[in-house]
């Protein structure tokens, strides 16, 4: 019971908040209607009992990744988009029209819910989402990808200052 | 206890509606930095459905993709927002209908 009220104030306040991120035409409440959404994303995955991935979520998607965007709006000094004159132009109906039906061929697809069911494997309690249970599996099975990523980070590190690099 | 199947259903229809938002997003905004905020939208939202799926069947791989793709939009994010500065310093704006030195 609980868990239904939790989820369902958490996912409205996301969607809505997603809507207002696509709707607003300044750049930084944008980013702050991101935010939000990023706290509703957070708190659903604590009722899924992933606190690792909650926790991980806040910080490093909430607190860095999203200080970044706001550092670069800040320095680019991006004006509010001017109100058009055709307001719903055809670039706009045709977006909307192809995000409902792409909506809508989802929804159809999750329908058929069956299709994913293995009933059998219904375990009473879902021990993945603690902070041990995950750093085994990133020493063990996963530790290809794992070295594999900072192997990532370490090129997007060097590609970025390449790239924002100012030429002489 | 587990999730069900409607319970399920309900956590992948909330993903959808998201993954949804980010995809007009990027289809109708102009502003560079906004199609970049839509894309973060659009891998939280699948994150979302990945978390769903993990606790359904009670799978530790679920976890561990949205933790990978975590990095990956981290990493992503960088080296895009350096294209978005480049882009700004060559033309003072960062509108998307405006860089269409590829279109054909």
């Amino acid at each position: 019971m609980l868990h239904d009220i939790f989820f369902f104030v958490l996912s409205v306040l996301g969607i809505a908040s997603g809507v207002g991120m696509l709707l607003n035409r300044n750049p930084v409440y944008c980013l702050l209607m991101l935010v939000v959404n990023f706290f509703c994303i957070g708190g659903l995955f604590l009722i899924l009992h992933a606190e690792f991935l909650a926790a991980i979520q806040i910080i490093v998607y909430a607190g860095a990744i999203m200080v970044l965007f706001l550092f670069v709006i800040m320095l680019l000094n991006l004006e509010v988009e001017a109100r058009e004159e055709h307001h719903w132009d055809l670039r706009r109906i045709s977006g909307f029209v192809l995000g409902l039906i792409f909506l809508m061929e989802l929804l159809y697809t999750f329908s058929d819910i069956q299709q994913f069911s293995s009933a059998e494997e219904q375990i009473a309690n879902f021990k993945y989402g603690k902070v041990e249970p995950i750093g085994k599996a990133l020493m063990t099975d996963y530790l290809f990808p794992f070295e594999m990523i900072s192997v990532i980070l370490l090129a997007a590190l060097i590609g970025a200052i390449v790239i924002a690099k100012k030429h002489k | 206890m587990g999730l069900t199947e409607q319970q399920l259903y309900l956590y992948l229809a909330v993903s959808a509606a998201m993954f949804t938002i980010g995809t007009i997003g990027v289809l109708i905004r102009r502003n560079a930095i906004i199609v970049f905020l839509c894309i973060e939208l659009m891998l939280n939202a699948v994150n979302l459905s990945l978390v769903g799926f993990s606790r359904y069947w009670n799978d530790p791989a679920g976890v561990m993709l949205v933790f990978f793709v975590m990095c990956v939009a981290a990493a992503e994010a960088v080296v895009g927002l350096s294209i978005l500065i480049a882009i700004f310093r060559n033309r003072q704006n960062v509108r998307v209908t405006e860089v269409n030195l590829f279109k054909w």
